[in-house]
């Protein structure tokens, strides 16, 4: 599996390990009764060696999942934690991420893309842990480096290649743009270019998602809503009001930290107070907890008990995610501030190779299955292109189609008609 | 600042005070007494039934022509206070569709700071009628989200002025998502809350947003000023699959008029036409219906025959009621309580000079408010805003 994160040399503080007050001591596991780190515990159980000191505690506790899952003792593990179907599933879902990443920025450097393009590249591990233990009806809510939410939420590469060189068939009709993928049919609910302002929409998505089971009565409404967002957005005040709101309302939400240590230039560590972002969940009234988002297993059991958490009602989660972009911030940033030696460091970590190691060690899969999925998102990629090239453009009757719902919103005109009733209007020429 | 205002024009209730210019007992109807209930159908009511005394304002002379349901209804109809208009069209909706909630500061227990949520939290429960706490810009947001996923909600700011600090959703997510999501989601949510100059409540309670929000592509925005139009706009809002923001003001709130027992709803992009007339055409909105209507008053009785509209709809413009009254007279004041620059006055201006040049025989004038944080003091807040006289002024100038 991942190396374990150990101290670097670039951080002032190790992000791991909470430093021990008399209050929170490392590695405190709950014993039966908190029912959110169900699944740790049975990681624990498998451990020979059990240093770990078990106290009953609230459910308001902060934990370092990846701590308790780092000391367990290298002995043989009788049950693993995926099948080989999931494995495989996790395996194609992270080269597709990556591979599009990798397409999106040849085709940016081609002219084919403009404008801001920000590339989930090294991140993947987040993403497939996350949505790939989700319904269709559970909905995402995502930032401005949403191409691999939208993929793994499962909209079709060729509407989001398509929606990147802003042709008609693109999943918002080549409206959007990069910042913007929006899928009703999916649930993916953006795509936001402010950071931030997707919080508050997706703790409206998750107060639906609460009306609907007790308001409309809809007994068997449990969706759930994940708001993915990064270490800068952390430091905004819609983040600390939408978790406020969240855990107020125990709505069915999970904050998902993406904390890459940057926000363009400006380190997590020069612009945050506590650097600590997981802490701030208990803050507010909900468990924070922090993962090695490099390592898509150990996310996806933290997700596993967040999300069956949020669809029991018992409220939100603050997951944060150590994770790193291997890109710039986006094409145009020149990525000079970053450290090579912390560059090399989360390389060594790329959670691909660590899955795919996985896979292999413990026989659930071999090379050429793996090169054949390799293969098979190639192709799925290619065509993805294809499509996008082969697409019109959106012709000028397209401009005004989409501003209002309900067209009346454009006003009655001079001459007594609405507006929308000009002929004009649905060629786009027409003067609003 | 949750204070329920005092009526309309008067400072201090119970004592007259003859000196406010909306003193409608300067009319032809004023009775001797201190005080007086004076219908907007300009029926006189000496026995205002144990409300505290509301200066009313009367229709100077003729009655509304475009209610056509009030006057031509067999039922006689029921009377009540603009805010009791707002809560009824509000509560009717949320009968109609479950999915109709309500979410503000507020709105709940307390029945909203102007009471136009009262009750409805112990009917429909608190989920339905949300009290948030203060984050204006993540309660808005959650409203838009809650929209986006099928709810229908009425978000209000406490006072208008605090959605300032929804800017954010507003301008990015209200008025864009339909859009950028290439019209996968709809955000049919209704924006309200009181504004304008109230007495003496301070700049930042003095707002008027309109001008703020007029250029943000993909919302509607409406002006409510009578009862009858209040609750047929707040219908029709929260019906628009659009997102509306409907402006209030704080002076206007007990209004009082009898109303359709009926269910109606108000056209969102029709304006109103309140008094028909032959010289000139003044277009306004909100409070300053009531200024204009008082300044006809005295027009009339010096041989002028103003033409009032109240635009109501401020985003898009009704260009076409607005455009039928500028050919017949000729000649068009705007009256509005928005700022000078940028103002609501301006972007109709533009708008009139662009569709309607050839109709004018005089440059359109338009009184706006000063741009002027609004000041505290009741003299300085009083030439703030425009009066009657300054209204006369101006129409004898552009009648020359």
């Amino acid at each position: 599996m991942a190396t374990a994160f150990s101290a670097p040399k670039f951080a002032a503080q190790p992000f791991t390990t909470i430093s021990p007050t008399s209050q929170h001591k490392p590695l405190k596991i709950p014993t039966a009764a908190s029912p959110f780190l169900g699944s740790t515990r049975k990681l624990l159980r498998l451990s020979s060696s059990s240093q770990l000191n078990l106290r009953r505690r609230s459910s308001g506790s902060v934990f370092a999942v990846s701590d308790v899952v780092k000391e367990k003792k290298p002995t043989p593990i009788p049950s693993l934690l995926i099948t080989k179907e999931e494995g495989l599933e996790l395996y194609e879902d992270m080269v597709l991420g990556r591979s599009f990443e990798d397409m999106c920025a040849q085709m940016y450097y081609r002219g084919k893309m403009f404008g801001f393009v920000h590339l989930y590249n090294g991140q993947e591990a987040v993403s497939t842990g996350f949505i790939k233990l989700l319904k269709q009806q559970d909905s995402v809510v995502s930032t401005y480096r949403d191409h691999v939410h939208a993929l793994s939420k499962g909209v079709p590469a060729r509407a989001v290649m398509s929606e990147l060189f802003g042709k008609t068939t693109g999943c918002c009709r080549g409206q959007g743009g990069s910042m913007h993928m929006f899928s009703s049919e999916h649930n993916l609910i953006g795509g936001f270019a402010f950071i931030g302002e997707g919080i508050p929409v997706a703790t409206g998505a998750a107060f639906t998602s609460k009306y609907k089971r007790e308001v409309l009565k809809e007994a068997d409404c449990d969706h759930v809503t994940l708001a993915f967002f990064g270490d800068g957005t952390c430091n905004n005040g819609q983040f600390f009001e939408c978790l406020n709101m969240a855990a107020l309302w125990k709505l069915p939400i999970v904050f998902v930290v993406e904390n890459n240590l940057w926000a363009i230039g400006m380190s997590h560590l020069r612009a945050t107070s506590d650097p600590q972002i997981y802490k701030k969940g208990p803050a507010f009234g909900m468990p924070g907890v922090h993962v090695d988002g490099m390592d898509v297993l150990k996310v996806r059991e933290v997700a596993k008990e967040a999300i069956a958490r949020a669809r029991r009602g018992e409220g939100p989660t603050l997951v944060e995610c150590e994770t790193y972009r291997f890109r710039g911030h986006s094409l145009a940033d020149p990525d000079e501030l970053r450290d090579p030696t912390e560059k090399a460091h989360y390389a060594a970590r790329d959670p691909i190779t660590a899955l795919k190691k996985y896979l292999i060690e413990n026989n659930l899969s071999g090379e050429a299955e793996l090169k054949a999925i390799d293969k098979k998102i190639d192709e799925l990629l290619e065509d993805a292109v294809e499509f996008a090239d082969e697409s019109p453009l959106p012709p000028r009757s397209q401009l005004l189609e989409n501003v209002f719902a309900d067209p009346k919103g454009f006003g009655i005109g001079p001459d007594g008609r609405y507006r929308c009733e000009d002929p004009k209007f649905t060629q786009g020429t027409a003067h609003v | 600042m949750a204070a329920i205002f005092q009526g309309v024009g008067a400072a201090a209730p119970l004592s007259s005070s003859p000196s406010n210019s909306f003193d409608s007992n300067k009319s032809v109807f004023s009775p001797p007494r201190s005080f007086s209930v004076v219908r907007s159908d300009g029926i006189v009511n000496l026995n205002p039934k144990g409300r505290s005394a509301q200066r009313l304002i009367s229709n100077a002379v003729a009655t509304k022509a475009d209610s056509p349901a009030a006057s031509s209804s067999s039922k006689p109809g029921h009377e009540l206070l603009l805010f009791e208009a707002l809560q009824e069209g509000l509560e009717e909706e949320m009968e109609r569709d479950p999915r109709v909630c309500v979410m503000g500061e507020d709105v709940g227990h307390y029945g909203g700071s102007y009471k136009v949520t009262k009750g409805l939290a112990k009917r429909f429960g608190d989920l339905r009628v949300l009290d948030t706490p203060i984050a204006e810009n993540s309660f808005t947001g959650m409203g838009i989200g809650a929209a986006m996923t099928g709810l229908r909600p009425v978000i209000e700011g406490m006072n208008m002025g605090f959605l300032l600090l929804a800017f954010n959703q507003i301008s990015n997510n209200c008025g864009m998502l339909h859009y950028t999501s290439g019209g996968q989601f709809t955000i049919p949510v209704v924006i309200r809350g009181p504004g304008g100059v109230g007495r003496q409540l301070g700049a930042e309670h003095s707002q008027r947003l309109e001008s703020y929000f007029q250029s943000i592509p993909g919302i509607q925005m409406v002006a409510c000023s009578t009862p009858y139009n209040a609750k047929g706009l707040m219908k029709a809002a929260i019906r628009s699959e659009n997102p509306v923001i409907l402006f209030e003001h704080v002076l206007l709130y007990n209004l009082k008029e009898r109303i359709p027992d009926e269910d109606y709803i108000c056209n969102l992009e029709e304006a109103e036409m309140v008094r028909p007339g032959e010289h000139v055409t003044i277009l306004t909105y909100s409070r300053m219906r009531y200024h204009v209507m008082q300044a006809a008053k005295t027009l009339v009785n010096k041989g002028y025959d103003p033409e009032v509209i109240d635009i109501r709809s401020l985003k898009p413009f009704d260009l076409h009621t607005i455009g039928n009254s500028v050919k017949k007279t000729h000649r068009v004041l705007i009256v509005e309580e928005c700022m000078r620059t940028g103002g609501i006055g301006a972007s109709l201006t533009a708008a009139i000079t662009e569709n309607f040049n050839d109709y004018l025989d005089a440059p359109i004038m338009c009184l706006s408010s000063q741009d002027v944080p609004t000041p505290y003091a009741g003299t300085l807040e009083e030439v703030t805003v425009v009066q009657p006289a300054q209204i006369v002024t101006a129409v004898e100038q552009l009648c020359q």
